[in-house]
């Protein structure tokens, strides 16, 4: 049963399943486990997340295609979401329209890159995404009058799942539309995951690794490398839409700095990479680990850069704010050190 | 062949995960021209390269006028005096022919007698000196690929296929140059298809099958004997 | 020495159409100045607009060549080359901080000896880093470009985060040498004098580097090493040391950019470099990866695009580029001038 869920694509490693099953025991229990506003926004950002990562990595890890336009594809969700819930009124109908447009609109726009792109070199793609991802951010930011520019906009989602909607408490905690809002997020974060597992070890799936080791070879066996690329460009894009349509619908708000900016796209790269590339389930370790580590190493980090506040330049390598710093650190090392991430560890280690 | 130039001894090269040549055994004498021989797809041109260093050894020895070279680098090699001329011929397209030479010249700036000497042999280069070579017929390119390998003294040629492709004429031409070629004292290791020429300029020769050196000795042996060509090399090669 | 048989040696034929072709990237600038003059009618704004969109175009240049021929000799993608761009900026604005009062001061000669010194450290500075660069981050990923494009990234993260710990979080804003402030009249045009140095100082390099690739050695080795690197090899260069080379020349380029830009800009900070790479990535695609002069001709049309359009249709003006990049890669999809491949 639960093979089948996870499309036969089983950890392979104990430590690894032990991990997995941690992460999925605490995102589902998470309003119950660690009570309190900053914890449960914590757990709907990992699962959010992991969707985001995973998508990337459908990309990246599995065809071995850089993009630089995921924030993009992720923004087109969260705005689809708000302008659709904006514009038609409160309502689930607005939700699903949102979603459902943003999705497509990222599938368009991810085939009428990938036909431009990918038919020459692979490096083509990457700084193709990269210049359009950055106009279509600075055009966000221009038409103010539409997405409320630099600033973003609020927008209300139904009342059921806004925390006025009191239901009762069970074990001691509140439930409320909050709670029921993490729900919705987690169980369609749940499912757009399991999605992207089947995906990966279907035919489809095989056929894109066949690719990504020796493109030359797959296309002289007789696939078509750009239908394929192109396909997985687009199912890509089309999950980190809706994952950006859950990050509008559980902040209540989309805007440039939380949807469209580099310093997403390097999270997601680095949540794929220290993960490991091409196995699904390195995003979901990836993204967890640097979720946690971004809203409570920074913490950290603050009172080491309080305690260092004598020595000058140390106390500013370690201030909150030199995160990334650390992280870029972290990146290049674990690109030269560990290419197959956490779970390649974990995998060889047994 | 008691005095070889280059010797190679049990040497294995792999590209990618394809497993090429399997313990090549061969001694290139001293001042003679050495034809590389034998069906398509043998490892000949793997040989030339994993020479020239441009694929790695991944196991036996290299030695080229005693110096043990396996290990060395491509441009090591080319300093020490090997010349090459692939078999794409390597035509700098962007350059003109006269950069093509000047780059040709490593050591330093081209040498005009020798200029002159390679104007004797390809006139046709001395015509298009100034225009990009991109720009020559198939012939002239492979006029200036081995012109550009005869603008620096070297005491080793290695020549993939010279007359592939090339009109009659033109290959004569070519035997021609390859004969002056060695009569300067060069030593030449040749890889060639066609027989005609590979008996007209070959003093020895050497005969490849599925990554080895299945037979060596003088050419002219290799040339009376039917028997031994249709036993070594099947019927691609052209009659000559 | 037998005489050469008796065949004639034939040129093959180029026809018209396709020396037209061949010249078509560069034909397309000077229609591109036309058809400003002819969309924007007004003579005087046409040429304020046509010379800073030449100073930009100069100025993105300057950072495009290092990068584009870094491609073109090793196929080594460097997404962290906006980094040299801002580190640039940073030493070369620092300098001219330190050299104030002669950078204030009324004298031609003192405002060009303070920039000349500002330019020289951030070159040392981005040359040396450039170097560094290539030994640690690059070039244990040859000939892998999803690692190159993931440790490149890497890197320019580090680096930008190093300039905040070492001129901290905020932007640094500064004013241009006192003899470089302000415009110049000429035929009713204002033309701003920085402007004019800018694109004074990008021909003059471009036409350098043209001399370096037509007339020298080293020129003629890296133009044979874009074509066909083994081959140069083959003839006894170490094309490795000739790589080092370059990439330390196109990083202390990117660095005298990133000088050019903050004077430009009167504001620097640690993500401009960041920001630039999108133009420069624009620049190097349309003009072909790893070909100086359609990086060249790229700088200089995305330089005008962005002006012309700007002033005609300021609402567009973001976009422009992108569409020039579409239409150009409709056209020709390996960029205008691609590097001819051996393989």
């Amino acid at each position: 049963m639960i093979m089948s869920l996870i499309s036969g694509d089983a950890p392979r490693s104990k430590t690894l399943t032990l991990v997995l099953i941690a992460i999925f025991l605490g995102l589902a229990l998470a309003p119950f486990l660690f009570p309190g506003v900053r914890s449960l926004d914590t757990a709907a950002r990992i699962a959010i997340f992991i969707v985001l990562a995973a998508s990337y990595d459908l990309l990246l890890g599995y065809t071995g295609v850089v993009s630089f336009a995921h924030t993009m594809f992720f923004g087109i969700g969260a705005y689809g979401v708000g302008l659709a819930s904006q514009h038609m009124g409160r309502g689930f109908g607005a939700l699903i329209v949102g979603s459902l447009s943003g999705a497509l609109l990222a599938a368009a726009l991810a085939f009428v890159i990938a036909l431009f792109s990918l038919r020459v070199r692979a490096i083509f793609f990457a700084m193709i995404t990269l210049a359009v991802a950055s106009a279509v951010a600075v055009l966000v930011s221009q038409l103010s009058w539409l997405t409320g520019g630099e600033d973003g906009f609020t927008f209300k989602i139904p009342r059921a799942l806004g925390p006025a909607n009191r239901m009762g408490e069970f074990a001691g905690v509140k439930i409320n539309g909050k709670l029921l809002n993490y729900y919705v997020v987690f169980f369609c974060s749940l499912m757009l995951f399991l999605l992207m597992l089947r995906v990966v070890n279907s035919s489809f799936g095989r056929v894109l690794q066949a690719i990504r080791e020796n493109d030359f070879r797959a296309e002289a066996i007789g696939y078509r490398v750009v239908a394929y690329r192109t396909i997985a460009t687009c199912l890509s894009a089309a999950i980190a839409a809706l994952a950006g349509s859950l990050f509008a619908l559980w902040l209540r708000y989309v805007g440039p700095d939380t949807t469209l900016s580099f310093a997403i796209m390097l999270d997601i790269l680095l949540m794929v990479v220290i993960g490991g590339m091409g196995t699904i389930w390195g995003a979901a370790i990836g993204a967890t680990l640097l979720v946690l580590a971004q809203t409570y190493l920074q913490d950290l980090m603050g009172s080491a850069a309080a305690a260092t506040e004598a020595i000058p330049l140390l106390s500013r390598l370690l201030d909150p704010d030199r995160w990334l710093l650390w992280l870029g650190v972290l990146f290049i090392l674990s690109v030269y050190f560990f290419p197959t991430g956490i779970v390649g560890r974990l995998r060889s280690g047994k | 062949m008691s005095d070889a130039i280059l010797t190679l001894e049990g040497v294995y090269t792999d590209i990618a995960q394809y497993h090429i040549l399997h313990g090549v055994d061969l001694a290139v004498p001293r001042g003679a021209v050495t034809m590389l021989l034998g069906r398509n797809g043998v490892g000949k041109t793997t040989t030339l390269r994993t020479i020239m260093g441009l694929w790695v050894a991944k196991q036996g020895r290299i030695t080229f006028d005693g110096e043990d070279i396996t290990q060395a680098a491509t441009p090591a090699r080319a300093r020490a005096g090997i010349g090459f001329v692939p078999e794409d011929m390597g035509i700098f397209t962007d350059l003109t022919v006269e950069e093509n030479m000047m780059l040709a010249a490593s050591t330093g700036p081209l040498d005009a007698k020798r200029c002159e000497w390679i104007f004797t042999a390809f006139p046709p280069l001395k015509t298009f000196w100034t225009s990009e070579a991109g720009n020559l017929s198939g012939g002239q390119k492979q006029m200036l690929s081995i012109a550009r390998a005869m603008a620096e003294d070297r005491s080793l040629y290695l020549i993939d296929e010279p007359t592939k492709g090339l009109a009659p004429a033109i290959v004569s031409t070519m035997a021609s140059a390859l004969k002056e070629l060695k009569a300067q004292g060069a030593s030449i290791l040749m890889v060639e298809q066609n027989f005609g020429v590979a008996k007209a300029i070959g003093d020895y020769a050497a005969v490849m099958d599925d990554g080895r050196i299945v037979w060596t000795g003088e050419m002219r042996e290799l040339a009376e004997s039917a028997q031994l060509q249709e036993q070594l090399m099947g019927l691609s090669m052209e009659a000559g | 020495m037998t005489a050469a048989p008796d065949h004639k040696p034939t040129f093959a034929d180029v026809p018209l159409s396709a020396r037209i072709a061949q010249a078509m990237p560069f034909l397309l600038i000077p229609i591109l100045v036309v058809f400003g003059f002819v969309a924007i009618g007004n003579p005087s704004s046409w040429l304020t607009l046509t010379v800073s969109g030449l100073a930009m175009g100069m100025m993105i240049f300057i950072i495009a060549s290092g990068l584009t021929l870094v491609f073109g000799l090793m196929d080594v993608i460097n997404f962290g080359h906006g980094a040299f761009i801002s580190v640039g900026a940073f030493v070369g604005v620092s300098v001219l901080f330190a050299f104030g009062q002669w950078a204030a001061a009324p004298s031609l000669v003192l405002n060009l000896t303070a920039i000349l010194l500002a330019v020289l450290a951030a070159m040392a500075v981005t040359g040396l880093l450039g170097w560094a660069f290539e030994k640690v981050i690059v070039k244990p990923v040859y000939g892998a470009h999803l690692k190159q494009i993931l440790v490149t990234v890497g890197g320019l993260i580090v680096i930008e985060q190093m300039i905040h710990v070492i001129w901290g979080p905020e932007e640094i804003f500064l004013t241009r040498p006192e003899m470089f402030k302000g415009a110049v009249t000429f035929w009713g045009a204002a033309l701003e004098k920085y402007r004019l140095l800018a694109v004074a100082v990008g021909l003059v390099l471009f036409v350098a580097m043209r001399l370096v690739f037509r007339r020298t050695k080293i020129g003629l080795i890296v133009r044979a090493g874009v074509e066909n690197g083994e081959m140069v090899e083959a003839l006894g260069y170490r094309l490795r040391v000739v790589f080092v080379g370059v990439f330390i020349a196109g990083s202390a380029l990117a660095g005298l950019g990133g000088v050019m830009w903050g004077l430009y800009e009167e504001v620097i900070t640690a993500g401009m470099g960041e920001e630039m790479m999108i133009l420069v990535f624009i620049v190097v695609i349309i003009g072909g990866l790893g070909s100086v002069e359609g990086a060249f001709i790229g700088a200089l049309l995305v330089g005008l695009m962005q002006n012309y359009i700007a002033f005609l249709e300021p609402k567009l003006a973001l976009i422009s580029n992108i569409g020039l990049m579409t239409v150009i890669l409709l056209w020709r999809p390996q960029g205008m001038m691609p590097v001819v491949k051996a393989k």
